[in-house]
């Protein structure tokens, strides 16, 4: 009986330990970014004299008042609707075009369908960074250099073979009794493309959106590329700008805009977690 | 007639496919086939490619910038990846003992992964490790001297670079959870009755399980350490003295910047075919320690 008690007593210290330990170093992996949200409550001329502390003297709002009116006049809120609209452009077309191509695959037998795939397969091993200078000259040489389209265009046509990958998987686990069923009804293939497999793919779909979306928004470097006038800029190209000794070092109104910045991202993690974390870890793909 | 024709599974198997065909082959197969001549070629965007042979290779060769910035990348990958990867499975492994807080636990790790690669934190990090930014304040509290050049030092400014990289580590941790939870518990339970212990379990049962799984993100991480740039050019832009001067970079400035824009093509196949022998070595190794058999 008293050993009883003593293993329970035991085992309550070590799950606090475990807890205390768990907890802490989960705070300093945070801590940068809590740092830079309350960074941008902070005075300006004092976030880097009271770096030390986390926790503002007093709130201030100032510095998301003097980021958003960003710079050679265009506000940030003319940033944040060109990455809206990016993301979100390049994101309908890498769905609509990705569960076409990955149902295909996965549902119609043609001459070359395992060829195909294994082209899929290839280019998702394909580093974009790679492509980086080719498709510059072809881009430029399409006339499409200082235009979105290249943000945008390459995406309807699932060249990322993830999205395919990913949604192939998915079709692949739907019974294909489904497929022959709507067939007896007089269901084309269009028909049970539309009908039955792009119904039940509905998970797939949504972890397609959100990979998409976050990938998009984050995008810098083909941004850097192709967009060339100020007022075009998505976020990312503007923050970068923005944090460039040159534009005056307004670090209270770098902090806030970078915080905001991250707010679609940190959003869709708090909403969607379920599907990001199976999307990982069934796809196996970075985040 | 014309309908039956669209109506048949091959025809309709085509139809669904062509974004992709066509995708592949306007921006990717061509563009490809495009920079692989200018790669042979004097280029600058401007005017038009003249064949030159080997010469960029040849330039290649002797560029001291080119070799720095090979070794800076491939020091960062081969320190940074497995530093990654352990982290990694060590959180991993913390995070299987389920309690009520494992769900808050897991999006904490995972957090800074989902926002990583963004402009906003590699700004951050710039200032996290300015001469007056947050590390050099935290350390002046503990009551050290506080004037550490972090990112103006040229053996530590790779360092901040590495921690960055390393901080990321939610999304292979996510990956190896998935795939602990799938070793059966009875293969624990059985080294127990043979008198196996927590280290010896984990290197008889839980290494060997999860090996294809390492080895997936090894494979992974590798090829994107190789070609890390935002960081990069964001945060250091390969300062101090070209001591963290990623190939990516380098290659971005050789194009962009430089207008060597032939001598950036060939630098991009020579870093394709780098991605493709380090893949090839680790696939070559993948006998010797990938466990592929059953449970």
């Amino acid at each position: 009986m008293m050993e009883d008690i003593e293993m329970k007593r035991k085992r309550k210290v070590y799950t606090c330990i475990y807890h205390i330990l768990v907890c802490g170093f989960g705070f300093v992996m945070i801590y940068p970014l809590l740092w830079m949200v309350m960074s941008s409550f902070k005075e300006s001329s004092t976030i880097f004299t009271t770096a030390g502390n986390l926790i503002p003297e007093k709130f201030v709002l100032a510095n998301y008042v003097n980021g958003w009116k960003g710079f050679a006049k265009i506000s940030f809120g003319t940033f944040f609707k060109n990455s809206l609209f990016l993301s979100i452009a390049a994101t309908v077309g890498t769905i609509v075009s990705s569960s076409m191509v990955s149902f295909g695959l996965a549902r119609c037998r043609y001459r070359g369908r395992r060829a195909l795939f294994g082209i899929v397969l290839l280019s998702m091993m394909l580093p974009a960074q790679v492509l980086m200078i080719p498709q510059y000259i072809w881009y430029q040489r399409l006339g499409w250099v200082g235009t979105y389209l290249p943000l945008i265009v390459p995406y309807c046509f699932a060249i990322q073979g993830f999205f395919v990958y990913l949604m192939y998987n998915f079709i692949e686990g739907i019974p294909r009794e489904l497929d022959e069923a709507a067939k007896i009804d007089g269901c084309s293939y269009y028909g049970i493309y539309r009908w039955v497999a792009l119904p039940l793919m509905k998970p797939a779909l949504v972890t397609g959106c959100i990979f998409s979306f976050m990938w998009r928004w984050d995008d810098f470097l083909s941004a850097l590329l192709y967009v060339n006038k100020s007022e075009k800029y998505p976020v990312s190209l503007a923050l970068k700008l923005f944090s460039d000794p040159g534009s005056g070092s307004d670090y209270g109104a770098m902090f806030a805009m970078a915080t905001l910045s991250i707010i679609p991202a940190v959003l869709i993690f708090l909403f969607f977690q379920k599907y990001l974390v199976e999307g990982i870890s069934t796809s196996g793909l970075k985040g | 007639m014309i309908r039956k024709f669209f109506l048949k599974e091959s025809t309709a198997g085509v139809i669904f496919s062509m974004p992709f065909m066509v995708g592949f082959l306007a921006f990717m197969f061509v563009p490809m086939m495009i920079s692989l001549y200018y790669a042979f070629c004097d280029f600058n965007i401007l005017s038009d490619p003249v064949f030159s042979g080997l010469k960029n290779f040849k330039t290649m060769a002797g560029d001291d910038k080119f070799w720095k910035s090979l070794n800076v990348t491939m020091f960062y990958t081969i320190v940074s990846v497995p530093l990654k990867l352990a982290f990694a499975l060590a959180v991993a492994m913390i995070l299987m003992k389920s309690t009520k807080a494992t769900g808050i636990y897991r999006a904490m790790y995972y957090l800074p992964s989902i926002i990583g690669g963004s402009v906003a934190v590699s700004i951050l990090w710039k200032r996290i490790f300015a001469t007056d930014g947050l590390l050099n304040s935290i350390l002046k509290g503990l009551g050290f001297q506080t004037t550490i050049m972090w990112l103006g030092n040229k053996n530590l400014a790779i360092w901040t670079l590495i921690l960055l990289t390393v901080w990321q580590f939610g999304s292979s941790m996510l990956i190896f959870l998935a795939s602990l939870k799938q070793i059966p518990r009875s293969l624990y339970e059985a080294s127990t009755v043979d008198g196996a212990g927590g280290c010896r379990q984990f290197i008889s049962v839980t290494l060997p399980l999860l090996s294809p799984t390492i080895f997936f993100n090894l494979v992974m991480q590798m090829i994107n350490g190789l070609l890390a740039f935002t960081q990069c050019y964001i945060i250091t832009k390969g300062a101090p003295l070209d001591s963290t001067l990623f190939y990516m970079v380098y290659m971005y400035q050789q194009s962009f910047e430089f207008y060597n824009t032939g001598y950036g093509a060939a630098m991009a196949w020579v870093m394709l075919l780098l991605v493709a022998v380090v893949t090839a070595i680790l696939f070559a190794t993948r006998k010797f320690w990938v466990y592929d058999g059953g449970y």
